[in-house]
């Protein structure tokens, strides 16, 4: 899946990092916990959260993420956005919630690490 | 070769949203070092995590990363009120953050045992009212 089908199938709006939308992601996770991201995650590429702060963006740049979705329209401040573009983040957000939009991304084959086995 | 590359931060424990300055810019000093991909993750979550911790706990406090030939060393000091049981500490899920800090993400009670875990090696020194420093190795 490309970062742009992610924005069409979630109806997101792009805030960051226009220009990466056709790289490829394989996998992605959903959580509020940067704990548990930083505890459990591996290889996925792709982070959906309802948290809003500058250590969103640090801990997905630490696990090598490539996208953060902000579900429930929640709105990063402008030095989230910026703090992203230095680290090459997409940055979106979407009206769904967690759930579906999890859900979504899912059934369209973007799976967990946990499932998928490459 | 015995030669070594020493970067050394500050890590200013009145702001959690600056938090984590200290590994983002390490994770940019290995990578153009050249160092494997993998090697840096492993570095930069064991920092970061650790990081979060002196804010969290200590008021922040010094961190320092030596690159040698065959490993890198992290080495993280603060003079903190020091941990009172480490055991209990390095278990998953016990946490003493406070409920602001779990609304931010963090205080899970994951700090400790991911850094054991991402690292090859992992020392802690503390003292109850002094202090904390945590040493740790992660091989290349």
């Amino acid at each position: 899946m490309k970062i742009s089908d992610i924005k069409t199938l979630l109806d997101a709006k792009v805030l960051c990092g226009e220009e990466h939308l056709d790289r490829d992601v394989f996998s992605a996770c959903g959580s509020d916990m940067m704990s548990d991201v930083l505890a459990y995650v591996k290889d996925q590429a792709v982070l959906l959260t309802g948290l809003v702060n500058s250590q969103v963006i640090r801990t997905a740049e630490m696990m090598d993420m490539i996208c953060i979705v902000f579900v429930r329209s929640k709105k990063p401040t402008d030095d989230m956005i910026e703090l992203a573009r230095e680290s090459g983040l997409v940055l979106m957000n979407t009206e769904k919630r967690m759930y579906e939009a999890c859900g979504l991304l899912y059934t369209s084959g973007l799976v967990g690490n946990g499932v998928h086995h490459e | 070769m015995s030669d070594s590359l020493r970067f050394h931060f500050d890590v200013n424990g009145q702001s959690f949203t600056s938090a984590g300055q200290a590994s983002v810019q390490v994770k940019k000093n290995l990578r153009e070092l050249g160092i494997p991909a993998e090697t840096i993750r492993r570095v930069s979550i064991a920092m970061y995590e650790g990081e979060i911790n002196m804010v969290i706990h200590a008021h922040g406090g010094e961190a320092d990363v030596i690159v040698y030939e065959d490993r890198i060393e992290i080495i993280l000091a603060d003079r903190g009120p020091g941990i009172p049981n480490i055991e209990l500490a390095m278990k998953e899920g016990y946490s003493t953050a406070p409920d602001n800090i779990r609304s931010l993400g963090f205080g899970a009670g994951m700090g400790l045992p991911n850094m054991k875990r991402y690292t090859d090696d992992m020392k802690i020194e503390t003292e109850l009212g002094k202090g904390t420093t945590i040493t740790m190795r992660v091989n290349i």
